[in-house]
């Protein structure tokens, strides 16, 4: 900025920021309080709710001990990764094949793949449930590893094709002329240059997964198998009872692990969200 | 010739793999080849259920029960039932009228983020969080947030002296649906700011000074330099934003559940409750398929956005 000295610029940028700050912040903060407080001393109405008297961790120990939070996220880990690494898969082929082949259809296939990654699955969940039930799938991890990629998959090739169209033409066809096969240039060559992409593609997935509800809220209905969101929802709201601290502390701890691995990868995430946009 | 391919040398075939080798270079078998896992998936998972919907719509099946095919019966029953025009009303609202607000706080996010700041990235991480960690669980604070007894909001405006006693957001109809939008905008923000701030970014730096040069203040360099760029991103992240909150379920799911009285459902929310919880598979399928149309509008207007501004 060269207009102004620096109290402009506080004026300009930082009280904005400050604002924005505690607006889109402030429910994690709520629920890192509350997680850390006894109950009791939520229903003192004399102590002021935005700070924490009296610091415990029975709401955690409460959670580890009395649920099966365990199996919640050892179920939405070993699903989220399975079924990103299935997606990946077939998406790289898509995307390669899109990107580079001419094969009977392929126009349409690219269109297609796009308006597919527009279908929510709020459109699809109650037909999907009689398949999952024919398939003697309820309660399996494979109900929600196999239904997954629906969701995954047409954005995963989206971003990918649209990454290997970047790589230039020429490479590839000299690895051709020396003999390479398409499949050992889509190994050697693509893959390779294509990490980033690749990568941003994964985070995508992996996050949509761990996020999703519906289709867990439906397939996996009983106690053990239970997914970390829906595990949170169902078991720790009992009609009137309401356990708030481990709630939250349930909510923040399912939270912890999408947003560890966004702030790694903060820069892959956000070209790979916006790269449908900017691309286009 | 590019220099890392020198190493690679034609592999050495016996004379029966040629002819699957062949096959493979041929781009056209190649091609279905790669497509197979990624479409077979699609076609039992995504294409089936979908064809099976459409015809579990036309019938009267519940749980456990095989229906029979009753045309379109379930589809004018919901013309009819009040709830569904409610639902349809406030799906409307929460997928149309909310993002106006998310564009310009999005927009304002975007504009403070693109100054250089000190800790970027951190502050960039963390703004990040409402559209990142699961809505299932950020629900989850908002519902404690807008509880009757606990809610921190009351206990602020009762020490205010503003109210006398604690406001029961998701207990009444008009601020169930206005909690439920605000929470809504609040994890669109993010999305809209940082699509809007790498479109900032690609706004050529000598636009601005050649425009700052030749005189023009702030408020035009914006109207006419900045926002001419940034247009197609704002149109494409609403567009995804509409499809995407039309269809949304978890956080009405969490916050209200569709209540009080079925006064703040949308379509995948009715859905649920009628599909899932009072087993009217076909009603419920109905219901979902109501979505449609107006889903395949917004999504044609994306694909056709985008591929002009391609």
């Amino acid at each position: 900025m060269m207009v102004g000295s620096e109290s402009h610029r506080t004026l300009q940028i930082y009280i904005p920021l400050v604002i924005f700050g505690l607006l889109l912040l402030f429910p994690f903060y709520w629920m890192t309080i509350v997680s850390l407080k006894p109950s009791s001393d939520l229903f003192d109405m004399n102590f002021n709710p935005f700070w924490v008297q009296r610091f415990t961790f029975e709401n955690y120990t409460y959670l580890f001990e009395n649920t099966a939070f365990w199996s919640w996220l050892w179920n939405t880990m070993i699903i989220a990764i399975v079924s990103t690494a299935l997606s990946i898969f077939c998406s790289i082929c898509i995307g390669y094949a899109l990107a580079r082949l001419k094969f009977p259809g392929s126009n349409f296939m690219g269109i297609g793949i796009f308006l597919v990654y527009l279908v929510p699955p709020t459109l699809l969940f109650i037909p999907m449930a009689q398949v999952i039930g024919a398939l003697n799938l309820f309660n399996t991890h494979w109900s929600l590893i196999l239904t997954y990629p629906t969701q995954l998959i047409p954005f995963a090739s989206w971003l990918l094709m649209g990454y290997f169209l970047t790589i230039p033409k020429e490479i590839e066809e000299s690895a051709l002329m020396d003999g390479c096969s398409r499949i050992q240039i889509l190994i050697r060559i693509v893959l390779p240059l294509s990490v980033p992409g690749i990568l941003s593609a994964t985070i995508f997935c992996f996050t949509l997964c761990w996020n999703e509800f519906l289709y867990a809220l439906i397939f996996m209905s009983s106690g053990d198998m239970k997914t970390i969101p829906v595990g949170t929802v169902s078991d720790l709201i009992k009609a009137d009872t309401l356990f708030w601290g481990s709630l939250m502390a349930s909510a923040l701890l399912g939270s912890v692990p999408v947003a560890f691995i966004y702030s790694f990868f903060v820069k892959y995430y956000v070209s790979g969200l916006t790269a449908s946009a900017v691309k286009g | 010739m590019h220099p890392s391919l020198q190493s690679f040398s034609p592999q050495r075939m016996s004379s029966s793999s040629i002819r699957f080798d062949n096959f493979l270079d041929r781009e056209s078998s190649l091609g279905v080849l790669l497509m197979l896992p990624g479409l077979s998936i699609l076609a039992v998972f995504l294409a089936y259920p979908f064809a099976l919907g459409i015809w579990l719509s036309l019938t009267d099946t519940r749980i456990g029960m095989p229906g029979e095919y009753i045309g379109l019966w379930n589809y004018i029953d919901l013309l009819e039932d009040d709830i569904f025009h409610q639902t349809a009303w406030n799906t409307m609202i929460y997928a149309l009228v909310t993002v106006p607000f998310k564009a310009i706080l999005g927009l304002g996010l975007a504009l403070v983020l693109n100054n250089h700041i000190r800790f970027s990235n951190p502050i960039r991480a963390f703004v990040m969080l409402p559209w990142i960690v699961p809505t299932a669980l950020s629900s989850l604070g908002w519902f404690m947030i807008f509880d009757p007894v606990f809610s921190p909001i009351s206990w602020l405006l009762i020490q205010m002296g503003l109210i006398e006693s604690n406001i029961n957001f998701l207990g009444d109809q008009v601020i169930a649906v206005t909690a439920i939008c605000w929470v809504n905008i609040w994890r669109g923000i993010p999305f809209f700011g940082i699509s809007i701030l790498a479109g900032l970014q690609a706004v050529p730096h000598e636009l601005h000074e050649q425009a700052a040069i030749d005189g023009a203040n702030k408020y035009h360099r914006f109207m006419n330099v900045t926002f001419p760029h940034i247009k197609g991103i704002i149109m494409i992240t609403s567009l995804l934003s509409i499809i995407w909150t039309f269809a949304d379920f978890q956080l009405i799911y969490i916050l209200t559940k569709g209540g009080p009285a079925n006064q703040t459902h949308i379509f995948g929310t009715y859905a649920y409750q009628v599909g899932m919880s009072a087993t009217e598979i076909g009603m419920g399928a109905a219901i979902t398929l109501y979505m449609f149309p107006i889903l395949a509008f917004f999504s044609i207007l994306l694909l056709r956005y985008m591929r002009k501004s391609a």
